[in-house]
């Protein structure tokens, strides 16, 4: 026992001494900053060469041309890039540390459906993974609990803070929906013989899924009384000010998944994932749903499709004048810094490079409902972006020099830049 | 009854054979029957191509005495006239559990894994069991073994089917008249092997597939040894295998691939396996034929999918589709290669389907002659009993079919299946033939009666004109019945008559609706009508081109080696010479022969590569694609498996790499325990099979591992040594101290203990075989290198080697290569200061670096993995070109053969559109050894032509269940992509 206890404590300190890695927060924009000579990719499709940005206070009061006005510091940024600082939507940073590590997962709540519970106060923001973000110009993120049929509610936040309530941007922002297979596959690991095969509990799934959202309804037509935590946190998904985020492939459960939110009441729905969205465009359309469509650097589901297939969708979708954002939902957080790449990989398939960067930034903060503030390079906006050296959209050149988020001037040091340092140093000496 | 049921006995064993000869007998007196039996005026097929008209069968005894066109028949002959007849000998199976109760699997998943064995006394194995016997658990089945019956089988060939070594096998004769002294044939007819393990052990080793063929393979050298002399124990396991070697061996493959690997182990210690195939050896024929091997197939075709949901129907592979179109082709694509084969109701669900399934081959272009021999000859002789079985010549028991005609014809009627003598009815053979037209008097009125379909259960039609009116005929003995509803009238009258011996019609008492009864006459008035249906039979099913490799992007045909001139490229050499611009390479005979500026092309292909990047293909060093298993997780070294035993050249994989440029790779095993298994290097030559995609003189490598993977940390595992990194080393000094010993004793020329783990872990300390091991921390990197120092050799490669930054340093020194990840990270504890300057820091340090993927999506996207050591680390783009290229070719002994853009070099060569550490660029042709297997162009017409099959096939499925034929539900192929720490 005593050995035992010695043993978690060894871990707790090992784990706790490691998690010290976070860059100091940012103060406040103290002075107005115009970055000049950039290219400005506004993040709406369009540029602006040899731009003047200026931003005071935390937000953008002038964007143009060579003419426009400089005001306070100028950072000269002649042959380099100003994006919009990248968003990244659906992801658990900052409730999982180390995937493998039971202790640092916070993501998966036991339970169905539970709306009621709440990303944002579990998010690390301190996180080594959150910050590791920021050198690739990964800025801000949904923050998105896992499992389950409803997951529960994500918040937004922004990824240079003390805490949590610092960090949110945007407070409890949705509802996450987990929609069931047509299909199911054989847990050959149990004896049961291999494969997809249709899922006989499909309908009695989606019934049950129903009867939540008509309870949920109902008890909000009522008193409220005694509370229900699982329905009230549902509300919002009524009268609009929470969106449904369906995460959904198929072209049978897009369409399914679909009609039944409608059917509900749900007032924003947006679907997460849409493998086979390419199929069902016109029905996409007609019920205004945007897709924040699942990222390129996936293998193809069948052997049959495309080796392509998933590099090519966001465009297919995109062309089609369906609203688009890219998420990595189903890979390993630290995967998010390669957002920016996900995009790229598009533009290999013929999509305007301009049009790649809203897959990112103006698309994703339209679908999420932060446009006002965010995803774009506008005057009013926050000031949240950051300079590159090059091409941010390619692996090769996205090479940051500096990063704002609200006009805050962030570290790019991480706990990696650091170890690099460091044995460089340990280098230099022999 | 108690007394009844031994009277029954006696009667039923009045003419038992001699054998029983000194058994006492109370319940009555002895007596004999020495009377013979003869079949005459028949149509004898005394082998399927020695056929006697008129001829005559004499049976005594349970035994044919003679055969043929003149036989004297002896005065005490039992005379039965078969005028019209045919006599066959009847089937063999020569696969089936029969009798034999199948094993229970062991309940309790989740435990921990089990690593020992639960029996002691025999092999070290739970899932060797050659010393069980069958036949001490065998019982007669009666019910099963008249379902045989009806099937024409006369003789079973049984076994227990589970285990990998299963013992000996009952070949019993399906006579229900007599004893187990009489019926079983041989108590130890064969003895039996598979790749799957017993159910009834929970003993983890093997895992895997490969583990399961190196166990065979150590379980013969064992074998070997101990006939010897050389152990001092008991192991009645080798005993058994031992006393065993003169039987047939039967081992169950299942598939065309595990064919060729069971082959191999056959070769390897001359068994001489006879190979019970999987019905998709049509796929692979020339490779089937190479083999050599005598094969026992199935005639399990596939069901049709319902595809009547296009939703649905997406999830069917085209792979499965076709699975479905082709194999009935199956036995007629051996057949015509002149594979030897016999046939076998296994994996039916029934013997009963086995004549609608061998009728579907016929129809598909089987042979008749060929079928009648797989069921009789060709079994007999596979199982070493042609003087007693398969045919009816002299001295063979008198097991044998009495047909209306062509056995294999659909109107053919089974009337008898006599088994050593024994006579069991299926059909009474006396029965009139009634089939025909007739005019049917009853009530005043005249019916037109059609009588059709089998003999003994035919079907009426009853007409007037062009009313039809709803009947219902049957017919036994001389009795035939026939109801039918006259709807006009709303009468039903039943009918009942004796069909008379002679003479044609029938005419019998019907009863009238209203009660009373009178007279009726069915009128003969000819024979059928001939239907369209017998066209209909006849017509050859449309069956859809077999591709290389036989799934979807497969190719029509092989692709070619030519000669090709890239002109005026952006050549990337991955030499000295860096980036040429403007330069021409010219490719012949597979070799890269010039590079240059205006070259003459000299009768190569010219491609224009203007504004083209062209560069040698990618290397990935760490791959699990390709491959059907990847660890070998039942023990904590398992140096005996490899995984070029387990090569899958059908993985889409392949051609999805080649789409991103890949050439080569490794295929590692996975990370289940400290020693690996040895890796297979392969190019990717989609299309060709597992044996053209190995490297040949493939330089040898093993995969080691260190880490929370083989310490078990992440997982239910507290069993297996070991559990720390402190236990990881001392587990290397063990394996190498003995591997010392051994190969020692080895070279002193000493007899040893042949042992493959043991032969490959002396390999790498001989510096024959090199060592790519899996590590994270830098405790473990630096105690693996110390480890190999203190026993003289080296380590070639660290894999992952996520802190090799750390000791890059030691790792220069020490000489060892890493090949790493880009920027993965944060997964697990181990990588918690992995980092993505990793690969730069190294190279900074004189450690020649490369990147790998170690997973089937990131290696078709290497090209932009190695871009990003630009961006972490300022590498250049020359050298963080080499990160994929020649970096990974010198880490695996390849760099003298590909890897860079060299004169005499092989030509793996990739054209991209764009630079190639571009996020943007795509490869838009792809060559190994001068033959395209990818091009950007030719990939959109296979899409188009993925579509169209897909669509045929869907048709024809969707035809096929309107037409009544059977179809199962849609079923998408689960496929594991691998990973280091997938178990299987």
């Amino acid at each position: 026992m005593n050995n035992l206890k010695k043993l978690i404590l060894a871990i707790l300190i090992s784990v706790g001494s490691q998690s010290f890695g976070q860059q100091t927060p940012a103060p406040e924009q103290a002075g107005p900053i115009t970055i000049t000579g950039a290219t400005a990719h506004i993040g709406n499709g369009s540029v602006i060469e040899n731009s003047v940005i200026v931003f005071e206070a935390g937000k953008i009061t002038a964007i143009g041309g060579p003419g426009t006005a400089t005001k306070g510091r100028v950072i000269e940024a002649s042959g380099k890039h100003v994006y919009p600082g990248f968003i990244a939507p659906a992801k658990s940073l900052g409730l999982v540390e180390v995937n493998a590590v039971r202790a640092s997962n916070d993501q998966d709540e036991l339970g169905k459906y539970i709306p009621n519970i709440r990303s944002l106060i579990a998010y690390n923001a301190e996180s080594k993974v959150v910050e590791s973000m920021r050198p690739n110009g990964v800025l801000l993120g949904q923050i998105t609990p896992q499992g389950g049929r409803i997951s529960g509610t994500s918040s937004i936040v922004q990824f240079d803070a003390w805490n949590w309530e610092d960090a949110a941007v945007k407070v409890d922002d949705g509802i996450h929906l987990n929609w069931p297979n047509s299909f199911s596959r054989g847990r050959w690991w149990l004896g049961e013989e291999r494969g997809w095969k249709p899922n006989k509990e499909y309908t009695q799934e989606q019934d049950e899924l129903r009867m939540f959202l008509a309870n949920a309804k109902a008890y909000g037509s009522g008193a409220g009384e005694p509370e229900n935590q699982a329905f009230k946190a549902s509300q919002g998904l009524f009268d609009g000010s929470k969106r449904l985020y369906i995460s959904a492939q198929g072209e049978k459960e897009i369409i399914d998944a679909v009609t039944l939110a409608k059917e509900a009441g749900v007032k924003n729905i947006v679907l997460v994932g849409g493998y086979e969205a390419y199929k069902v465009i016109p029905f996409l359309k007609q019920h205004n749903v945007p897709v924040l469509v699942r990222h390129t650097h996936a293998l193809p589901f069948r052997d049959d499709n495309d080796y392509d297939q998933s590099y090519k969708l966001p465009k297919l979708l995109m062309d089609a004048g369906i609203l688009v954002g890219l998420q990595n939902a189903d890979m390993s957080n630290f995967q998010t810094r390669n957002l920016p790449f996900y995009a790229g990989q598009v533009v290999g398939q013929g999509m305007d490079k301009e049009a790649a960067l809203q897959l990112i930034t103006g698309n994703t903060a339209k679908i999420l409902g932060i446009d006002d503030m965010y995803g774009t390079l506008e005057t009013g906006k926050s000031a949240t972006l950051f300079i590159s050296e090059g091409d941010a959209l390619d692996m090769r050149t996205n090479i940051l020099s500096s990063a704002f988020i609200d006009g805050r001037e962030i570290s790019l040091e991480t706990h990696q830049t650091e170890l690099w340092q460091r044995y460089m140093e340990k280098y230099d000496r022999q | 009854m108690k007394k009844l049921l031994p009277l029954f006995l006696l009667l039923i064993s009045a003419c038992t054979l001699h054998s029983q000869d000194y058994f006492p007998k109370n319940e009555g007196l002895k007596e004999e029957n020495t009377n013979f039996m003869a079949f005459t005026n028949a149509t004898i097929y005394v082998t399927p191509t020695e056929v006697v008209k008129n001829g005559t069968l004499l049976v005594r005894d349970g035994k044919v005495v003679a055969s043929g066109r003149s036989v004297n028949i002896p005065a005490n002959a039992v005379q039965i006239d078969l005028k019209g007849k045919h006599i066959y000998p009847s089937f063999i199976d020569p696969y089936t559990d029969f009798g034999v109760e199948k094993p229970k699997r062991e309940s309790g998943q989740g435990r921990s894994p089990q690593y020992e064995p639960s029996r002691s006394g025999f092999y070290w194995n739970d899932h060797i069991m050659p010393e069980k016997a069958a036949v001490e658990k065998f019982e007669y089945d009666k019910k099963k073994a008249e379902d045989y019956r009806k099937a024409g089988f006369g003789v079973l060939n049984t076994h227990i089917m589970d285990g990998i070594a299963r013992g000996t096998g009952v070949l019993v004769a399906l006579n229900d008249s007599d004893d187990e002294a009489v019926r079983i044939l041989d108590d130890a007819s064969a003895q039996f092997f598979s790749f799957d393990k017993s159910v009834t052990s929970r003993q983890s080793y093997p895992t895997s597939l490969m583990g399961a063929m190196a166990l065979l393979r150590q379980l013969h050298h064992d074998a070997n040894w101990y006939e010897k002399g050389n152990v001092s124990t008991k192991d009645r396991s080798l005993e058994a295998l031992i006393a065993s070697r003169n039987l047939p061996s039967i081992i169950e493959a299942g598939s065309k691939d595990n064919n060729l690997r069971a082959d191999k182990i056959s070769d390897a210690f001359n068994l001489n396996y006879i190979i019970v195939g999987g019905g998709d050896e049509y796929e692979l024929i020339d490779e089937i034929k190479a083999t050599n091997a005598r094969y026992i197939i199935p005639l399990d075709f596939p069901d049709a999918y319902d595809v009547s949901d296009p939703y649905a129907a997406d999830y069917v592979s085209l792979q499965d589709m076709r699975a479905w179109n082709q194999a009935p082709t199956n036995p007629k694509s051996l057949a015509d290669k002149g594979v030897t084969f016999a046939l076998t109701t296994f994996k039916l669900k029934s013997p009963s389907e086995f004549d609608s399934k061998l009728k579907k081959a016929f129809q598909y272009g089987y042979d008749k002659t060929k079928a009648l021999e797989a069921l009789t000859t060709i079994p007999a002789e596979l199982l070493g009993k042609s003087e007693e079985l398969g045919s009816l010549k002299p001295g063979r028991y008198a097991n044998f079919l009495i047909t209306s005609g062509d056995i294999f014809d659909k109107e053919t009627t089974l009337y008898e299946n006599w088994v050593q003598g024994k006579k069991h009815i299926l059909a009474d053979m006396n029965q009139k033939d009634i089939r025909g037209e007739y005019s049917l008097n009853v009530g005043g009125k005249t019916y037109d009666l059609s009588v059709s379909g089998e003999l003994a259960s035919p079907k009426a039609e009853v007409k007037i004109g062009d009313t039809k009116y709803p009947s219902k005929m049957s017919y036994s003995d001389k009795w035939v019945s026939l109801s039918f509803t006259d709807e006009a009238g709303n009468h039903t009258y039943t009918s009942t008559a004796m069909v008379p011996e002679s003479g044609s019609g029938f005419s019998g008492k019907v009863m009238l609706p209203g009660g009373s009864e009178t007279g009726f006459t069915a009128v003969y008035k000819g024979p059928m009508a001939e239907k369209d249906s017998e066209e209909e039979q006849d017509h050859t099913p449309e069956v859809v081109p077999v591709t290389y490799p036989n799934v979807g992007y497969g190719y029509r045909t092989k692709p070619r080696q030519q000669n090709v001139l890239f002109k005026n490229a952006t050549v990337w050499t991955s030499e000295d010479s860096g980036v040429l611009p403007n330069t021409d390479v010219l490719v012949k005979n597979g070799k890269i022969e010039k590079i240059g500026k205006n070259l003459s092309a000299g009768g190569a292909t010219v491609i224009d590569a203007t504004g083209k990047h062209l560069t040698a293909g990618i290397i990935d060093e760490h791959s699990h694609i390709a491959a059907l298993s990847i660890n070998e997780a039942g023990q904590n070294s398992s140096a005996e498996v490899s995984i070029e035993d387990v090569v899958d050249p059908e993985d889409v994989g392949i051609y999805r790499n080649l789409a991103g440029g890949v050439t080569s790779i490794q295929i590692l095993h996975g990370s289940a325990n400290p020693i690996g298994g040895r890796s297979a290097i392969i190019k990717l030559k989609w299309g060709e099979n597992a044996d053209e995609l190995i490297y040949d003189d493939s330089p040898k490598f093993i995969k080691f591992a260190l880490g929370e993977n083989v310490k078990q940390s992440n997982w239910e595992s507290y069993s297996r040594f070991p559990q720390t990194r402190m236990g990881v080393e001392q587990l290397y000094v063990n394996y190498f101290n003995r591997a010392k010993d051994y190969d020692a004793k080895k070279k002193s020329g000493q007899p040893y203990r042949y042992d493959e783990e043991m032969e490959v872990l002396a390999e790498i300390l001989n510096g024959e075989r090199f060592i790519s091991c899996h590590s994270y921390v830098q405790s473990e990197i630096n105690m693996l290198m110390k480890v190999a120092e203190s026993f003289g050799f080296r380590v070639n490669t660290f894999t992952h080697i996520l802190e090799g930054y750390k000791v890059a340093d030691k790792m220069a020194e020490h000489g060892v290569g890493g090949s790493t990840f880009s920027d993965w990270w944060a997964y697990k504890f181990e990588v918690n200061d992995a980092i993505p300057y990793n690969a730069a820091i190294m190279a900074s340090q004189g450690v020649t670096v490369a990147i790998n993927s170690d997973d089937g999506e990131m290696s078709r996207r290497l090209n932009q993995e190695a871009a990003k050591s630009v961006k972490y680390g300022g590498m250049s783009e020359e050298e963080a070109w080499k990160l994929v290229t020649i970096n990974p070719a010198k880490l695996l002994h390849l760099d003298d053969r590909t890897g860079s853009i060299k004169e005499g070099k092989d030509a793996d060569l990739v054209l991209w559109n764009d630079h190639p550490l571009s996020v943007y660029a795509l490869a838009e042709k792809t060559m190994i050894d001068g033959t395209f297997y990818f091009d950007i162009e030719k990939d959109k017409a296979m899409r188009q032509q993925v579509q169209t099959e897909r669509a045929k096939l869907i048709n024809m499925m969707l035809s096929e269940k309107s037409n009544g034929g059977k179809t199962r539900a849609p079923k998408g192929k689960d496929k594991i992509h691998f990973e280091c720490e997938t178990i299987n």
